[in-house]
């Protein structure tokens, strides 16, 4: 058992800056599309390239639903002109609703330790393990006292993943009445922000929104861990919310 | 005599074998892609118990087709090794018929159980003498007599389905002797666990059977794939399982190239070598991650999980995407390796070698982990060959199965390669398995990367014409199936997935009864297979 011990000290400390600072490791996040000013022939002709409908036509170029976006990389990847152009980052996450109230239910009742249950709702495994990520020597979110509890009773946030699949309806609805208030929602990933590839169809709904209410939104395909903690650090009021829509304008306003 | 020429006479050979065989009752037919053997249903099960009894064939998968002029095609897939033709069972039958004979009774027939099971679900078809059909994919709440695979379910309609607990609902259970009791596991975990249900029957210490419930996460991929273009159910292929994105995406891409006869270039071949290789070291490192937190070992967990993310930030930094989704495309791939990230993939997959080697030496002397997987959780060599296991499962099982050696795909003919077999079947026996292929992905890394060819990553103008195929492709958890039928408008007309998690899901009760109780998440973690894979 003494080898683990040293070995465990010779790895020395690999917890990542993001908590004050930015991280900018390579490989930490792919990214994601921003709005961009364009001609409105090009703008046309990048909406229809979109599979997902996440690039709309909007004044003066394109804009992005991030909830949309399922990170296939057609919008700029492998094809000539036109394309959008993408932010490095992380920081994603976002209030569900109207940002005036969301931001005074969530100043109240949590502003430092956070519960967190994790439930499944039909996530294809990628969210998933992103979420497993949360745990590992980098991210180390108990250092941040964000924790998994084992039961909805002791739970503050729900993170849920997947599109909402029909045999996990039921169970989310649970889980969720189960849990005491005050209590928060985070949809991570595009299948809990919109149903994503798969829904809505006659096996999967169109994301958590439509079964319980959702407070953040991690968008992403999958959202990487900074994003995930990003959006914790946003129940908390730790840190402030990114936009849900990228528009060309809030590109020029706030280019971060 | 070239390989290609043998190959092709012992193919001959075949289809002549099998038509003497069974005179006048089947007729054979070779073509490149396998040895087509039509039948009548009531001789299905004797050449299907022939071929894997006599002939030492695996059965891979049942494909279903409903034919746009009313009727069925089955067809039932067998596998063997790199020498033999594979064999396609072909049942026609008329839309009147809706009962075929069952293959599950028979002695390697368990493999087909859950085929038939998911059959008798989504179309509606019976199996005569299987003897547990009824609610398997669609749980006790979808609409009795609703077959939604069917042509004539509309993908897009919604169900009424209840919300509220079905008060009815009664697990099946086999014990009633005084003090044994049901422990149901999921589909809610207390951690990241994925939505599956375990029903454990116990009568004190050891659990005696166990009932697995799956298709929580049945998102009906292979349907509403269906009228779609190649480009979008690309996309369905590479999401439905994420953690072997590349894999799928790769098996849909080679199924849609052998339809449309594309020729994929060297380079673009060599690259899905290192995309896919690179997906199994990060597969492998989450799994021994697992089975060294299912054990509560804090350190060795952290060590794992730090193998792990360097694993996925490499792949980030060389595809973009930190789940190599949208790597693969038609024709090839869609991202260049540069002269730097060839380096720097040299440096860190060595360096990740040399790590993991390290953690196994380290595992290796610590009894108190090594007494949670010795002889814990066995699944043997016979059981793995009856229910038709696949990847590291059946190769720690001693049941040698591997698509990059049976059928050489991407840059696996061109590499020297070994893989890992044990004979144990327990959670050891995996564990070893696991890092060995890990030791062997590394060194494979390391000859494509020096031995990259120049060219084109991806073949262009790709004439999209109709037919089907199918395509293997060992992913992380084994081999996996991806059947496409294409339209002659280029969408997809069929698209059935056999991922190996199906496969291996299936036969993993075995190797959890007669364990005990406190056994049961260092096994499940041992297994490391996705849900949402097998779910789709």
């Amino acid at each position: 058992m003494a080898n683990w011990v040293l070995k465990g000290l010779r790895a020395g400390i690999k917890t990542s800056g993001y908590r004050s600072a930015a991280e900018a490791a390579p490989g930490l996040s792919p990214g994601q599309p921003r709005g961009t000013v364009l001609p409105s022939q090009d703008a046309a002709a990048l909406v229809e390239r979109c599979p997902s409908g996440a690039i709309v036509s909007c004044e003066g170029g394109v804009a992005i639903d991030q909830r949309r976006c399922v990170d296939c990389f057609r919008c700029c990847a492998d094809v000539d002109e036109p394309a959008v152009p993408w932010r490095d980052g992380y920081e994603w996450a976002a209030y569900a609703g109207d940002a005036a109230a969301m931001r005074r239910k969530l100043d109240r009742a949590f502003g430092h330790s956070l519960h967190i249950r994790f439930l499944d709702a039909g996530a294809c495994g990628a969210c998933m393990s992103e979420a497993r990520q949360l745990d590992n020597p980098y991210y180390n979110m108990h250092n941040l006292g964000f924790f998994m509890t084992p039961t909805p009773r002791n739970a503050d946030v729900l993170l849920v993943a997947g599109p909402v699949s029909d045999a996990m309806r039921l169970s989310l609805r649970k889980t969720y009445e189960a849990m005491p208030t005050p209590k928060r929602v985070v949809a991570i990933g595009a299948c809990a922000a919109s149903g994503g590839v798969f829904g809505p169809s006659f096996a999967a709904g169109g994301g958590v929104g439509e079964v319980i209410p959702v407070d953040v939104v991690v968008p992403g395909c999958p959202p990487p861990p900074l994003a995930i903690l990003h959006g914790l650090m946003v129940v908390v009021g730790r840190k402030p919310p990114s936009e849900l829509i990228s528009r060309p304008a809030n590109v020029e306003a706030n280019p971060e | 005599m070239t390989l290609s020429t043998i190959a092709e006479s012992r193919s001959t050979n075949f289809a002549e074998l099998c038509e003497n065989r069974w005179k006048g009752r089947v007729t054979a037919k070779l073509d490149a892609a396998a040895c087509h053997v039509a039948c009548a249903p009531p001789d299905l099960p004797a050449i299907c118990e022939w071929l894997s009894e006599e002939m030492g064939y695996a059965f891979a998968t049942l494909i279903v087709e409903e034919e746009s002029k009313p009727g069925w095609l089955l067809t039932y897939v067998f596998y063997k090794d790199a020498a033999a033709p594979w064999v396609y069972v072909e049942l026609r039958l008329d839309a009147r018929v809706a009962t075929v004979p069952s293959i599950s009774g028979l002695a390697n027939g368990p493999a087909a159980d859950w085929h038939e099971r998911e059959a008798e679900d989504l179309f509606g078809l019976s199996f005569a003498g299987h003897p547990r059909l009824g609610e398997f994919v669609l749980h006790e709440d979808w609409p009795e007599g609703v077959a939604p695979m069917r042509h004539s379910f509309d993908a897009r309609r919604m169900l009424d389905i209840p919300e509220a607990p079905n008060p009815a609902w009664d697990p099946p259970t086999i014990f009633s002797a005084p003090g044994s009791f049901a422990m149901p596991v999921g589909p809610v975990y207390s951690d990241f666990g994925e939505a599956a249900h375990f029903l454990l029957e116990t009568v004190g210490e050891d659990v005696v059977r166990t009932i697995q419930r799956f298709f929580y996460k049945y998102r009906g991929v292979e349907k509403i794939a269906e009228g779609r273009p190649i480009d979008s159910v690309l996309l369905l292929a590479e999401r439905f399982s994420g953690i072997a994105a590349f894999a799928h995406g790769l098996a849909f891409c080679q199924a849609v190239e052998a339809i449309c006869g594309v020729e994929v270039p060297p380079r673009a071949q060599a690259l899905r070598g290192i995309f896919a290789e690179l997906e199994r070291l990060r597969h492998h490192a989450a799994t021994i991650t697992g089975i060294c937190n299912s054990t509560a070992l804090v350190v060795a967990t952290a060590q794992a999980a730090l193998i792990e993310e360097d694993l996925i930030r490499l792949s980030c930094q060389v595809t973009r995407h930190r789940y190599l989704f949208g790597a693969v495309a038609p024709g090839g791939v869609t991202c260049d390796l540069t002269d730097t990230h060839r380096q720097h993939l040299l440096t860190e997959v060595g360096d990740i070698a040399r790590r993991s080697d390290e953690l196994h030496r380290m595992l290796r002397y610590s009894s108190s982990f090594l007494d949670r997987l010795e002889e814990v959780g066995i699944v043997s060599p016979d059981a793995a060959i009856a229910y038709g296991l696949v990847g590291p499962i059946a190769r720690a099982s001693g049941a040698m199965r591997d698509m990059r050696k049976i059928r050489p795909y991407a840059a696996y003919g061109t590499v020297d390669f070994a893989v890992p077999v044990e004979q144990e079947g327990d959670g050891y026996a995996r564990l070893r398995v696991f890092f060995a292929e890990i030791e062997q992905s590394a060194a494979m890394l390391h000859q494509i990367l020096t031995a990259l060819p120049a060219g084109d990553i991806r073949a262009r103008d790709i004439v999209v014409r109709p037919g089907a195929a199918l395509a293997a492709v060992e992913a992380p958890s084994g081999a996996a199936f991806h059947w496409v039928r294409l339209r002659d408008d280029g969408a997809v007309a069929r698209y059935r997935i056999t991922p190996p998690s199906f496969t291996n899901w299936h036969g993993f009760h075995i190797a959890t009864e007669n364990f005990a109780f406190q056994d049961f998440p260092i096994i499940l973690a041992s297994f490391g297979l996705s849900n949402a894979e097998c779910d789709r």
